[in-house]
């Protein structure tokens, strides 16, 4: 205890001490902390009432008690579950708050809750389902069919390479870069918010395909070198401005600098 | 002046090859008198002269580049299947030959894409550094007099620089650039009377028709360049006749040029920024991707991609129609359509843009009412209006760009796209005129503090206390270029006219046209501030002898009776 007396003032004392203080806090954290979503990831049955369940302590407030809509939100009796998936599985609902359009955020169901939960919305009404793995497999699709679609049908809202773009009143078309070929597949297929709904008579299944492999190609990168975000002729002007007149300026000042 | 013209002077003879070849030349073309004239040119030193030098080396590159492009490029709109080395998603796809030489030469080319891309970021830094000269010589007055000729030329090839850009950008027949055309169809399309005729004649019918890209590629390769090359000679020989201007400092006058010879200094200097210009745009060619046509696809008039926007230079006329309210603003007078929703922003704000880059030296000058010619440049603070009025000009372009860019914007910055547009429109009109008061207050107060510290000095943070217990701070004079700076400048005042009648009380016919110059005079001199005079300065200096804090206490009285400006303080 006198060692310790002896070297409380030391100097770095205060930064042990609060390495100290962290460690134990994260410590009894990861001890104590409730684990989410850690049950029943065994059973791969979907499960119509487990569904229920969530929908009710989940979506019901809004949605209504039976799925029936409200004021607030739409009927979902008929969306399917690929609707489901879609908006669950990218985070978009339950939603966050309220706004010019749900915004994705990390998923807040686990896959087993989101697939509970499609089970029993696909339950009330018949809709389009859940698409199979084949069905947005993009090495299957064509992608030169898919930029012509994609062209007539997508860019207009999402860039000529889905990088996004701008609605009306805050809302947005949010870039494609990341989001995964079924969730493409399904957002086709239901519209969600602001999009169209491409039903399959619009757009075959295969055509859905053509433009999942166009979406993925995109990923490949640029021929060119950096794609600076692939947003067109302004992100190519600041960096025209920033880079290369930043540069030259600078060279210029250099120049000048010397003694001549 | 040749050096050696007579056959029997043999001992100054070169002896060098290269002498010897300098000595051959010289004998039959007499280009040593150019040699001498040009090697013995002074010029000032400054890297902000160098920004006209961006731009002619940009240009430099840009036919280097344009060359080796129009190799490989086949300007024609017919139509073909495409199966080449480019993306996946072209294969197949029907597109111009034009767009499909064009994925040729950067695919299949070796370096067609390298020179592709360096030929497009030359093109944009191009017109960035003829913007940044033009501010360079727009703020420091270069435009007065006798230069009045070579800022017009200069205008002109910034507009040349546009229609070169706009032209080139068009020449993939991607659907981008297509939507540009499109535009560019209905601007044409909406001036009165003439417009559809107009439409009619550049695209060979209607629009796309088959005419408008091997058109344009005339305009790109041959028209515009060659006019470029012409005005770009006129321009430099302007500058080389008129001598180039310099930063005011002790020493320089209107009557001499302070610097280096050309050669060797600005020669080396020159060569050197030529090899990093070059390196830049290499570079950036090399690593950043630009307008990636195969992205766009081949035109067709139906499809549009979000983000579609022009080239940054072309942005503030993208910005203006974006601004511009649809509603109220399209009339039918006897079965002919008047399309103000079109015609405003694209022709007449532009114009009214322009026509103030062309008239201003013009106007400044009568406003003035100042002949005399100016080589020292002004230091931008001692013309407050006239850098006023650059800084409300240059927002008001700012503003359209970015409303070009209002999608973006909305995007990133997670906006309501509608209400960007209602602010960008409010500030098209506040914010140029919030800009001109704020600069023009800026600027007083900068000639303030220059007219403080020529009477008292910096301040030094010493602070000495008398026996008698009073306290003053050692205030350090300037030394003699520092004064020369803030002394040596022309505050011009208001034109003075001739009375409304004279002597035996008839009214004098112009009158009224001189009051309205002298209006105009008034905005741009009524409020100034005046440099120091020798007897202000030896007044201020001459006040007792312990210190320069004592003369501080009693400067006011000694500003002269016409500084309005200075009584306020």
């Amino acid at each position: 205890m006198k060692a310790l007396a002896a070297r409380r003032h030391h100097r770095a004392a205060p930064v042990v001490l609060m390495l100290l203080a962290l460690l134990v806090t994260g410590g009894l954290y990861a001890v104590l902390a409730p684990s989410p979503a850690t049950a029943e990831t065994a059973s791969t049955e979907t499960d119509v009432e487990k569904g229920q369940r969530l929908f009710q302590a989940n979506c019901a407030t809004c949605h209504g008690p039976n799925a029936e809509g409200t004021s607030e939100a739409p009927s979902l009796v008929g969306v399917g579950a690929a609707a489901v998936d879609f908006q669950v599985s990218t985070g978009r609902m339950p939603m966050q708050m309220s706004g010019p359009q749900a915004a994705a955020k990390p998923p807040q169901m686990d896959l087993q809750q989101t697939a509970d939960l499609a089970a029993y919305v696909a339950s009330l009404g018949a809709g389009p389902a859940i698409p199979t793995a084949e069905q947005v497999n993009a090495e299957l699709g064509d992608s030169a069919n898919g930029a012509l679609l994609f062209r007539t049908n997508c860019a207009m809202c999402h860039n000529a390479v889905g990088a996004g773009g701008a609605l009306s009143e805050g809302k947005w078309a949010p870039p494609l870069d990341d989001v995964s070929e079924r969730n493409l597949y399904q957002a086709m297929l239901t519209g969600p918010q602001s999009m169209p709904v491409f039903n399959d008579a619009n757009i075959t299944p295969e055509e859905k395909r053509d433009v999942i492999a166009y979406l993925v190609e995109q990923r490949e990168g640029s021929a060119g070198g950096i794609s600076l975000g692939s947003l067109g002729p302004v992100s190519e002007g600041i960096w025209a401005w920033v880079v290369g007149l930043g540069l030259m300026i600078g060279a210029a000042v250099w120049i000048g600098a010397k003694s001549s | 002046m040749s050096t050696d013209t007579s056959p029997s002077s043999t001992t100054d003879a070169p002896a060098t090859p290269a002498g010897k070849a300098a000595d051959y030349l010289d004998q039959r073309t007499s280009v040593g008198v150019a040699v001498k004239e040009f090697a013995r040119k002074v010029f000032p030193d400054h890297w902000s002269f160098m920004l006209g030098e961006m731009a002619l080396f940009s240009f430099v590159v840009l036919l280097l580049t344009g060359v080796f492009l129009t190799m490989f490029f086949d300007p024609s709109m017919a139509l073909i299947e495409y199966h080449g080395d480019g993306p996946e998603a072209m294969q197949g796809q029907l597109m111009s030959v034009a767009f499909a030489s064009t994925l040729d030469l950067s695919f299949e080319v070796r370096g067609g894409l390298l020179m592709r891309q360096i030929h497009h970021w030359a093109a944009l830094v191009f017109m960035a550094a003829i913007v940044v000269h033009m501010m360079r010589v727009f703020f420091t007055g270069a435009f007065r007099k006798p230069r009045e000729i070579n800022w017009l030329v200069g205008t002109l090839l910034m507009i040349l620089g546009l229609a070169a850009g706009f032209s080139g950008y068009s020449l993939p027949d991607d659907v981008l650039s297509g939507n540009g055309l499109r535009i560019t169809d209905g601007v044409v399309k909406s001036i009165p009377v003439i417009g559809s005729y107009t439409s009619y004649f550049l695209f060979g019918g209607e629009f796309p028709g088959e005419h408008i890209i091997p058109r344009l590629f005339t305009v790109h390769i041959l028209l515009v360049p060659a006019l470029i090359v012409a005005l770009i000679g006129v321009h430099l020989f302007l500058m080389v006749l008129h001598k180039h201007t310099q930063y005011p400092g002790g020493g320089r006058t209107d009557k001499n040029v302070v610097g280096y010879p050309l050669f060797p200094v600005y020669v080396a200097k020159m060569g050197g920024n030529f090899f990093i210009i070059f390196g830049i745009l290499a570079l950036m060619g090399a690593t950043m991707s630009i307008n990636n046509v195969w992205n766009y696809g081949p035109y067709d008039p139906s499809p549009v991609g979000a983000g579609a926007q022009p080239d940054w230079y072309m942005l503030f006329l993208e910005g203006s129609l974006r601004l511009m309210p649809g509603w109220g603003t399209e009339w039918v007078i006897f079965g002919y359509t008047l399309s103000l929703n079109v015609l405003i922003p694209a022709v007449v704000i532009p114009g009214l843009l322009f026509t103030f880059l062309f008239v201003y030296p013009f106007l400044e000058a009568r406003v003035t009412g100042d002949k005399r010619e100016h080589h020292v440049l002004d230091r931008p603070r001692n013309v407050p209006v006239r850098t006023g009025l650059g800084v409300a000009f240059l927002t008001a372009f700012i503003v359209l760009a970015l409303a070009g860019a209002n999608d973006l914007i909305a995007t990133h910055f997670a906006m309501s796209l509608n209400q960007i547009t209602w602010v960008f429109r409010i500030l098209f009109f506040a914010g140029p005129v919030f800009a001109f008061w704020i600069t023009k207050r800026i600027c007083l107060g900068l000639q303030r503090k220059d007219r403080e510290l020529v009477l008292h000095g910096h301040e030094t943070g010493r602070i000495v206390r008398f026996a008698n217990g009073e306290y003053i701070e050692v205030h350090r004079p300037l030394d003699e270029q520092e004064r020369w700076l803030r002394v040596n400048y022309d505050a011009h005042r208001p034109l003075e006219i001739e009375p409304a009648t004279d002597a035996r009380g008839v009214k004098r016919p112009g009158y009224k046209k001189d009051k309205r110059w002298q209006q105009l005079s008034r905005f741009f001199y009524e409020d100034r501030v005046e440099p120091v005079t020798p007897a202000e300065f030896a007044a201020a200096h001459s006040h007792g002898e312990h210190d320069e804090i004592a003369a501080a206490q009693h400067s006011p009285e000694l500003v002269s009776g016409a500084e309005k400006v200075e009584r306020e303080h």
